[in-house]
């Protein structure tokens, strides 16, 4: 079944101003962030928060994000949702996360190709799924649902992987691709999540990447990773969000602005948070590189090479 | 359409989830046979990493709802002790703030914390202080409310309690311990001390810890459940000779501890 993306529905009492995104580089946003960013002058870029976060019923997390999203545009990531997982979907969890989308009216809203939740257990990490024709028709059911719930289509997030299942029929490029064209849903290309999938799987990133929809992408993401060796010694890379991005992450993140143009950017850094200035540092970095594409499909030549 | 319930058909086919969640919390099973590495490498290093990422990232979850438990206990112990309790009570929500409502009974059990029997109660305010964190806005009760309250009305009126407000008895001095332990300064010295009961509030943005007076947390109890004035001070008066009413009035309307005031029927 071909699911229609379903339209954009505007909030006949918005709260907020309708800021755009496109082109921008953003940051995680992080409580700790909050006075500087406050300070900052002029404003610019954007912020993403987990949705898990603002979940609760009131409170700082509230009124902070409420301060951010005057000024910014934000977009909601959701972590937990479970989409990927063979279990249906939390429908009271689903009510929280419309209920944000509603309240914060935000620019971009994604989830990930992943689940977190099986029988009564929340696991906390996103874990992976074998590709095959039914798993691809249960994610794009559950795709489905969470669209209809928040009346607008989601970005779908690549997973980085550790493990694969010997049972999938499909690539993963195969499977995402299945899934926007039953589903209507957009993607949300996590470079980072690209190279340590390729480098632990054994594949080359600019084949991935070839092999992928990005005429669908609207929302990239940048992190950091770090090394562990696998059980034959070989390299395997954990995407942890715990430093500065990888140099070769940054050149395929060239590559991919230089085919798709300035797609709104975002540097994920979760856990060991440095200062406000470090942060904001690596999103004028990939502002940079953004600019500089934008510049270039000023004079025609970002879309040339197809 | 979305299929609300699993058709015994797709069982087969569905048992990823079942099959990779086996050994998630047990470091000594073999990866799932289902999972392996690429070109028929090994997955148990591979595996792991996902073990590691769930049990850690729920212990540090732990850690940063329950700082001051933290530093008292140090990070290797309490980091042992969350492990324990990870493994056996794994979240169920996946809203980590809700998480560690079952780590105090479990810390008043753990065989290694018996001999800081006052730590349970200090995850205890540790919870209490999270959910009045996380509870809904609402403008607390102007502390000169009780003016406009006839004097023979006083003991019919009902309080409605604050979303925020919570009420922690306690044998142990644990306001003490807890105000010492939640801030940068150097560990605080655990003495040996009267018993505190602990009013918490949240007014505004600011969540605040308070040590309530002798007969305090019974007289809050009563009248969060609902009861009168009258019958909230009797019960107090029961429990301790020396409940003073007026200034334990006083001091809930001043921390912000009611919405709302109305007669009772």
């Amino acid at each position: 079944m071909n699911g229609l993306a379903p339209a954009f529905r505007m909030s006949k009492t918005s709260r907020f101003p309708a800021l755009p995104v496109a082109g921008l580089a953003g940051t995680s946003f992080k409580h700790e962030h909050l006075p500087a960013i406050l300070g900052d002058d002029p404003k610019g870029g954007f912020f993403e928060v987990h949705a898990e976060n603002y979940m609760g019923a009131g409170g700082p997390p509230h009124d902070a994000l409420t301060k951010i999203r005057r000024d910014y545009p934000v977009s909601l990531h959701g972590v937990c949702m479970s989409i990927g997982g063979p279990r249906p979907l939390d429908k009271v969890h689903l009510g929280r996360f419309k209920a944000l989308v509603d309240r914060y009216e935000p620019a971009l809203v994604s989830e990930h190709l992943a689940w977190s939740t099986h029988d009564t257990t929340y696991y906390n990490d996103l874990l992976p799924l074998p590709y095959t024709h039914a798993t691809v028709w249960r994610v794009a059911d559950h795709i489905d649902e969470v669209q209809e719930a928040i009346g607008r289509p989601i970005l779908l997030e690549n997973p980085s992987t550790y493990v694969l299942f010997p049972e999938s029929t499909m690539s993963e490029t195969d499977f995402i691709r299945e899934l926007v064209r039953r589903t209507g849903c957009g993607l949300l290309l996590d470079v980072n999540n690209v190279f340590v999938s390729a480098t632990n799987h054994g594949y080359s990133a600019l084949s991935y990447l070839a092999d992928f929809p990005l005429q669908h992408v609207g929302e990239i993401h940048l992190a950091g990773h770090a090394e562990q060796e696998d059980d034959e010694g070989d390299l395997l890379l954990i995407d942890s969000h715990d430093g500065p991005v990888a140099d070769a992450v940054w050149k395929l993140f060239d590559i991919v602005i230089g085919r798709c143009g300035p797609l709104p950017t975002l540097i994920e850094w979760d856990s060991a948070i440095p200062d406000w200035p470090v942060l904001k540092a690596e999103a004028a970095a990939a502002q940079a590189i953004l600019d500089h594409h934008a510049a270039d499909s000023l004079f025609g030549k970002a879309h040339a090479a197809g | 359409m979305p299929q609300d319930e699993l058709q015994s058909g797709d069982l087969g086919r569905f048992d990823y989830a079942a099959a990779f969640t086996a050994g998630l919390f047990d470091p000594d099973r073999a990866p799932p046979d289902a999972v392996s590495g690429p070109n028929g490498k090994a997955a148990i290093k591979r595996y792991a990493v996902y073990r590691n990422n769930v049990t850690v990232s729920l212990i540090d979850a732990l850690a940063a709802s329950f700082p001051a438990t933290l530093r008292i206990t140090g990070p290797d112990f309490f980091r042992a002790m969350a492990r324990f309790h990870v493994r056996e009570t794994p979240p169920t929500s996946p809203l980590l703030f809700e998480y560690g409502r079952d780590f105090p009974d479990f810390i008043e059990r753990y065989e290694y914390a018996q001999s800081m029997p006052w730590l349970a109660d200090v995850a205890r305010m540790e919870r209490a202080w999270l959910d009045a964190y996380h509870a809904a806005d609402a403008e607390p009760l102007a502390s000169g409310a009780l003016a406009s309250i006839p004097p023979e009305r006083l003991a019919d009126t009902v309080f409605v309690p604050h979303p925020a407000t919570r009420a922690i008895h306690s044998h142990y001095p644990v306001v003490t311990i807890f105000a010492a332990n939640r801030s940068d300064g150097p560990v605080g010295r655990i003495e040996a001390g009267d018993p505190e009961d602990a009013l918490v509030t949240r007014p505004g943005l600011e969540v605040f810890v308070r040590h309530l007076p002798p007969g305090g947390a019974v007289f809050l109890d009563r009248l969060m459940a609902g009861e009168p004035l009258g019958a909230a001070a009797a019960a107090a008066f029961a429990e301790r000779a020396e409940f003073d009413l007026a200034v334990n009035i006083a001091g809930l309307l001043q921390a912000g501890a009611f919405t709302t005031a109305h007669q009772g029927g």
